[in-house]
């Protein structure tokens, strides 16, 4: 089996990368999926720690690159699912300890033993990043609704689009009561902007501080609106076609659905 | 309170302003990005340019300036030679030239009606005009 | 109830009078904490007191500052134009378009950090601190080559964090590799002191529990800063909206005053027990 490989990008640095990275691969891994998330972002690793497995490191990506140790014995089974594991960062490296076709090569391998590989980008466009385009397929890019956010997405848009990759857009830490006072820019802003296809509108949910204080993934959090939000995204990834959820302030979001191709 | 006053003044809500500024932003962003694009652009415009007047390659300039709420492509072309609606014309050290359009000899200043076999027969028939229509219009009709 | 420490005015080690500005880098690891935001505002009051001030924007190829401060179409050229000498500093500073005083040295759009070479930053930096009293250099995020030669030409940094464990790490790493030659203090961004209370969100004593460095001021998460940035006109031209005032008072503690501080309320012991074991160990 040969599993997908997604990078999970943004240029802007704290638009949710790694939010997305965690619970996209614990939505699909509930849907029965087995899935390898990677953290690309050398020296300021934080997807162990939004997962809450910080203290289970024993090897981590640069290890596996020099060859110190195998890839299977450096995942960390989350023990929350059936089959989601993640491949650590290294913290006290630097983003040039690996090369893209080092990376590329350990994706590669993880894509021989899983259904997803979710790849979590550093911020920006330079090595970290670099390495982890080189390691993907696929791309999702990932917007806030707020100028400097929406313009370096573009950036990262036109680097990857470069290479041909299809690439689909995540537009996270929406509010809707800001979108309606015109205080803010709206989804349909974002996608005219940007010119690439929607795979999601998550809101903004100050819970999510929470659960990454406490390394719970929200879509353990039943009770959450944002843990069917996820689920959605990963059936759109599926190839499901599933209508975008209304937020007040998003009127418009119907003639979206229809015109938009979801999933 | 702020935003409420310069809505109720009838300006655009912030959103508005946020994504007319980045539209051109982005605009200016893509042009900053694509050197190549605008050089092979500059390169496509001098040469349709160049069918109409003559134009020195060597120092065309092309800039992008925010304009109010676009964006404007400024081209300085300077122009070496104009034309004559005949199609010949003369460059800055007055020489005559031919036309851009048509390669054509010189014609000598005084030429009769009855052209040689060396005139062009598009000259000849030209001047043949000319000499009809002055002996034909009189004083204050067009001579043209 | 924390008093926050007054800042000194310390002169740069190389100094040779008083004349010199003072080159402060704002970094944070973490991206999207505000660091361009506050370079933005904190210039903009620093400004407000009569200082000249230049922002410096090091995020060559994702460029924000520009964008932040509304000037995006008044850049004619930037930093590498300037470090290339293709154009000189003066044809490349824009002036600020609501404060007098405050200009703004843009970075490239179409270039890569690579492309910056160290000694040139240092030069340029030393040359504007000589025209500057403030020379304020907005940081990319990372720790890659775009942050060290950020820091390379700074001789103070202030750090910015917001509360949450990802960030403190973050900054954590980042100061551990600033090293001896920085003191850095510390601001803390986009503060939700309801959520604090609620044990919901980490408080500034927790953050700063782990960090250990001088407290520069808090800024508390305020949708108004959306649309301020929407708009390209920094909050701190509000001088009396909260947000502007903590911006005028943090510019009063660089400027060396000591200006006390409200601090918001401590967080539930759960949180403050994880990230203790997070930072178990020595910071490097």
């Amino acid at each position: 089996m040969s599993g997908r490989r997604i990078v999970i990008t943004s240029g802007k640095g704290g638009v949710g990368k790694t939010t997305t990275t965690a619970n996209l691969g614990a939505a699909l891994a509930k849907r029965g999926k087995s899935v390898i998330l990677i953290d690309a972002d050398i020296g300021l690793r934080n997807l162990d720690l939004v997962l809450g497995l910080e203290k289970r490191i024993v090897f981590d990506l640069v290890e596996v690159a020099e060859g110190r140790c195998q890839l299977r014995q450096a995942l960390i089974k989350d023990k929350r699912f059936d089959s989601l594991s993640i491949l650590p960062a290294a913290q006290t490296r630097e983003k040039e300890a690996i090369t893209p076709q080092q990376f590329a090569a350990i994706a590669e391998n993880a894509a021989e033993t899983a259904d997803y590989v979710l790849i979590d980008s550093p911020a920006g466009i330079e090595t970290g990043f670099r390495n982890a385009v080189a390691g993907a397929v696929e791309a999702i890019v990932v917007t806030t609704p707020e100028v400097s956010a929406i313009r370096d997405a573009d950036r990262v848009v036109g680097k990857i689009a470069a290479e041909g990759k299809p690439i689909r857009l995540i537009v996270n830490r929406l509010r809707p009561e800001m979108v309606r006072s015109g205080d803010m820019l709206s989804v349909e802003d974002v996608c005219e902007v940007l010119s690439i296809e929607l795979l999601g509108i998550v809101p903004d949910d100050e819970e999510i501080i929470d659960t990454t204080n406490r390394g719970e993934p929200i879509v353990l959090n039943d009770a959450n609106r944002l843990r069917v939000i996820y689920d959605k995204i990963a059936r759109r990834l599926e190839g499901e076609l599933v209508p975008f959820t209304s937020f007040d302030g998003q009127g418009l979001l119907g003639r979206l659905i229809g015109a938009l191709k979801a999933g | 309170m702020i935003e409420f006053l310069k809505r109720l003044f009838g300006q655009p809500s912030s959103s508005a302003t946020a994504k007319e500024r980045l539209r051109l932003v982005l605009m200016t962003d893509h042009l900053e990005l694509a050197p190549e694009m605008i050089e092979k652009m500059k390169h496509d415009l001098v040469d349709v340019i160049s069918r109409f007047v003559e134009v020195d390659r060597e120092r065309i300039e092309v800039s992008f300036e925010r304009q109010d709420r676009t964006l404007a492509m400024l081209a300085n072309i300077p122009i070496v030679a104009v034309n004559r609606p005949n199609g010949t014309g003369t460059n800055g050290n007055g020489t005559a030239t031919t036309g851009a359009v048509k390669e054509e000899p010189a014609v000598p200043a005084a030429s009769t009606p009855g052209a040689t076999a060396a005139t062009p027969p598009v000259r000849k028939r030209r001047r043949k005009k000319k000499a009809q229509a002055k002996a034909a219009a009189p004083a204050g009709a067009a001579a043209q | 109830m924390h008093q926050v420490q007054s800042v000194p005015a310390e002169p740069a080690p190389s100094a040779p009078a008083a004349k010199l500005g003072r080159a402060i880098v704002l970094t944070s690891g973490k991206g999207g904490v505000g660091k361009t935001t506050t370079t933005a505002n904190l210039g903009t009051a620093l400004a407000a007191r009569g200082a000249r001030v230049v922002l410096v924007d090091a995020d060559i190829g994702l460029r924000n500052l520009d964008i932040v401060l509304g000037l995006e179409s008044r850049v004619k050229h930037h930093l590498l134009d300037v470090l290339e000498e293709r154009a000189g500093v003066d044809d490349a500073l824009v002036s600020d378009k609501h404060s007098e005083n405050l200009f703004l040295l843009a970075a490239a759009q179409s270039r890569e950090k690579d492309e910056v070479e160290t000694e040139k930053m240092q030069a340029l930096i030393a040359a504007l601190r000589e025209r500057f009293d403030y020379v304020l250099i907005d940081c990319p995020a990372g720790i890659e080559l775009g942050f060290r030669n950020a820091v390379a030409g700074a001789d103070e940094a202030i750090v910015i964090c917001t509360p949450e464990v990802s960030a403190v790490r973050d900054v954590d790493r980042v100061v551990g590799l600033l090293g001896n030659r920085f003191r850095p203090q510390l601001i803390v961004n986009r503060l939700r002191p309801a959520m604090v209370r609620k044990g919901k969100m980490l408080s500034v004593e927790d953050v700063n529990a782990i960090l250990r460095l001088p407290l520069l001021g808090v800024i508390v998460d305020e949708p108004q800063i959306i649309v301020t940035t929407n708009r390209g006109e920094p909050l701190a031209l509000q001088r009396e909206s909260s947000t502007g005032a903590a911006y005028h008072a943090i510019a009063a503690r660089v400027a060396g005053e000591d200006v006390p501080a409200p601090m918001p309320p401590v967080a539930k012991s759960s949180i403050l027990e994880r990230l203790g074991s997070i930072f178990g160990g020595k910071r490097a």
